[in-house]
């Protein structure tokens, strides 16, 4: 199957409950960018956290974000849904800027799905009813709809038998994957992962991991933060290296694991994958 | 005993004495039995305590020659009271006076409750909220009321605010129908004429119609996607609809009772007293501001990380705070909120300082006086407090099982 064949199967599961997209935007999106970042620059008070940012994320393109702590690679992706706010560049997502308008900014989270390390599932409603909750308030979804919809992605992450259990009967690999789930049921442009396995058992890590590696293959828009360097290799079309709230380096994961071409990269892989 | 060793301790010198300390030693020490003993002596300590103090008052009673028994409450009252919402006149019983006296406290309990949380909850929020002048404004609100003491509130709304009205014959006036001066709050009282019940009941099949309504909308926009078209507007033609339809057939006259000035007050029509005005705004107001912080802490305990999620998902500000944040800040908030229900229904009894007709003012202080059965009448003025207490207690408990998280 070619890559563009791919992304069309990944897009066909979206227009269903979308107005259709005529073949020609969608071809025409597949070669576009579909994140793009300009001289972003963010700062907390004095500090300085985002330098100059520019990165363009083409559709269906997966994306490794590594760097050491502090370096601003959460900040980062936080500020493509406008969970952070910045004060100088533009970001615009599939052909919308983030502006002050909170139009805008609604039809940005709509379109962005985001996965967290705390998985910030929301613990007074059952697993089913986390995944339906944004289908049927934003997306205007019935019921019925929604919770088939979520029974599938469900499904997908392989966790259908407890649904009706609430977040804090699972185990944290479980709720992560239910997160994800939960992203997924808003059928988005894009997801973002926010170091997504930092905070689970080791045992449980590979569970998430192998989701998301499928995920990847059907062909989903993906920007992580992450510290699995393996998943990098098997996934990512460009692994970026952050320092400093500056991106230090980007490449091909081959070339980047390698040949890094900067001194502090190679110290960080050497720190990452000496163990 | 399955302690050989404690066992072996006193065994020095085996005297009959000696055993039988040496059993009582290890009965102290076992570990099942140690407890019971602690709570039987506590019992008997309870129970002696409450056998000495009501010989002690019967004695007393006794030899002042005061007659014990609720014959008293038969007796004709012979006073006045400001407000009441059943029938009475001086020659009603001391058991009316009860009455009187309950229904004047639930009355303003019951209105302080409802108003209280409102404000409070609308004041919480407002303290958090992004916006810098509402923050501001209700975080002075909250600040002054709640660290002012409730009597002294009470004493301002009645003494300084509600005393600076104008008298009768200067009242401010809405048309010919409303009223506000010195002596309350005048407004028109319908009067029920032969058809006028049918448009009353009417009226409350309209709104129980239009709630169904309202109900199936919400139901059928959770369940399909799309409401009712035009719910908003087909609730508001029934509630305006049916009542006028009625009317028009049963060519009923609606009357009122309209308030009247003559002499130097109103007469006529429904009144809210000063006293009523004044301890309601205190009440409402204080517990408001401690409400307001109850809510506060509770929103503040859901972690910042479910809104972002909430966010990330789309969810705008208004729905994230009703379906994500308040039911999960509800578990914190229900028991303070319990303890400020409470709070209010027993500091209604500070009525007494501006004379509004309240349990204590009417029962536990005019007809005590009269009577002098202090035993019996402060023991039903506190039964009844404790009673509005409880349920009040059980009542959010129910609730607050039903908001409370299932964890595993």
């Amino acid at each position: 199957m070619s890559e563009a064949e791919l992304q069309q199967k990944a897009t066909t599961a979206d227009s269903a409950a979308k107005p259709t997209v005529s073949i020609e935007r969608e071809l025409t999106q597949a070669q576009a960018n579909l994140i793009e970042i300009n001289g972003l620059n963010k700062w907390y008070g004095q500090f300085h956290v985002l330098r100059d940012i520019d990165l363009n994320v083409r559709k269906g393109e997966k994306i490794v974000i590594c760097g050491p702590s502090g370096s601003g690679k959460s900040t980062l992706i936080r500020c493509i849904n406008c969970l952070e706010e910045h004060q100088q560049g533009s970001i615009v997502v599939d052909g919308t800027r983030l502006t002050n308008d909170l139009k805008n900014i609604e039809t940005i989270r709509r379109e962005v799905g985001m996965v967290f390390q705390q998985f910030n599932l929301f613990p007074h409603l059952t697993i089913l009813e986390n995944c339906t909750l944004a289908p049927i308030w934003v997306r205007k979804q019935s019921r019925k709809d929604a919770e088939k919809l979520a029974m599938e992605y469900l499904e997908r992450v392989r966790i259908p038998d407890q649904a009706l259990k609430y977040p804090g009967q699972l185990s944290g690999g479980q709720q992560q994957r239910v997160a994800i789930a939960r992203s997924l049921c808003m059928n988005p442009e894009v997801m973002l992962f926010d170091e997504p396995t930092s905070a689970l058992d080791p045992e449980m890590i590979k569970e998430v991991l192998d989701v998301m590696i499928e995920l990847a293959q059907e062909g989903m828009t993906m920007i992580c933060v992450t510290h699995e360097m393996g998943f990098a290799r098997t996934v990512a079309d460009r692994v970026i290296f952050m320092d400093e709230g500056q991106i230090i380096e980007q490449a091909p994961p081959e070339e980047f694991f390698n040949n890094p071409r900067s001194e502090r990269t190679q110290k960080f892989l050497g720190q990452v994958l000496n163990h | 005993m399955s302690d050989p060793e404690g066992a072996s301790i006193n065994n020095t010198s085996s005297g009959p004495v000696n055993r039988l300390l040496n059993s009582i030693l290890l009965l102290w020490r076992d570990a099942s039995i140690r407890p019971l003993i602690m709570q039987a002596v506590v019992v008997l300590l309870v129970v002696a305590m409450g056998a000495w103090v009501i010989n002690n008052t019967m004695n007393n009673l006794e030899t002042r020659g005061i007659s014990t028994g609720f014959d008293f409450l038969s007796q004709e009252a012979g006073f006045g009271i400001l407000q009441s919402l059943v029938e009475y006149d001086e020659s009603h019983s001391y058991g009316r006076t009860f009455t009187v006296g309950i229904l004047n406290t639930l009355l303003v309990s019951v209105l302080g409750i409802f108003f209280a949380t409102v404000l409070g909850f609308l004041m919480g929020v407002a303290r958090l909220s992004p916006n810098w002048l509402l923050a501001r404004l209700s975080s002075v609100f909250i600040e002054t009321f709640r660290n002012i003491p409730l009597l002294l509130q009470i004493f301002f709304w009645y003494f300084a605010v509600l005393a600076a009205l104008p008298h009768p014959r200067q009242s401010y006036a809405l048309g010919d129908a409303l009223f506000l001066n010195l002596r309350g709050f005048f407004f028109p009282k319908p009067v029920m004429e032969q058809g006028l019940s049918a448009v009353f009941i009417s009226c409350l099949v309209a709104v129980g119609l239009a709630l169904f309504l309202r109900y199936k909308h919400r139901k059928q926009r959770v369940e399909t996607g799309k409401g009712i078209s035009g719910a908003p507007y087909l609730m508001a033609a029934l509630i305006v609809g049916i009542p006028a339809i009625t009317w028009w057939l049963s060519g009923a006259t609606m009357t009122f009772d309209m308030p009247e000035l003559k002499g130097f007050n109103f007469r006529g029509g429904l009144s809210i007293i000063p006293e009523l005005g004044a301890l309601l705004l205190a009440l409402t107001i204080y517990t408001a501001a401690f409400i307001a912080e109850v809510v506060r802490a509770g929103i503040e305990s859901v972690q910042k990380g479910q809104k972002e999620a909430a966010a990330s998902l789309g969810l705008k500000p208004g729905k994230t705070l009703s379906l994500v944040v308040i039911p999960q800040a509800m578990k914190v908030i229900v028991p303070p909120l319990t303890n400020q229900y409470l709070n209010l229904a027993k500091n209604s009894s500070l009525a007494t300082a501006i004379g509004y007709p309240d349990l204590v003012n009417v029962f536990a202080g005019t007809t005590l006086n009269q009577t002098g059965q202090a035993v019996e009448v402060i023991a039903m003025t506190m039964a009844v407090y404790l009673t509005i207490s409880l349920s009040v207690s059980l009542l959010m408990n129910i609730y607050n099982k039903r908001v409370a998280l299932i964890e595993r």
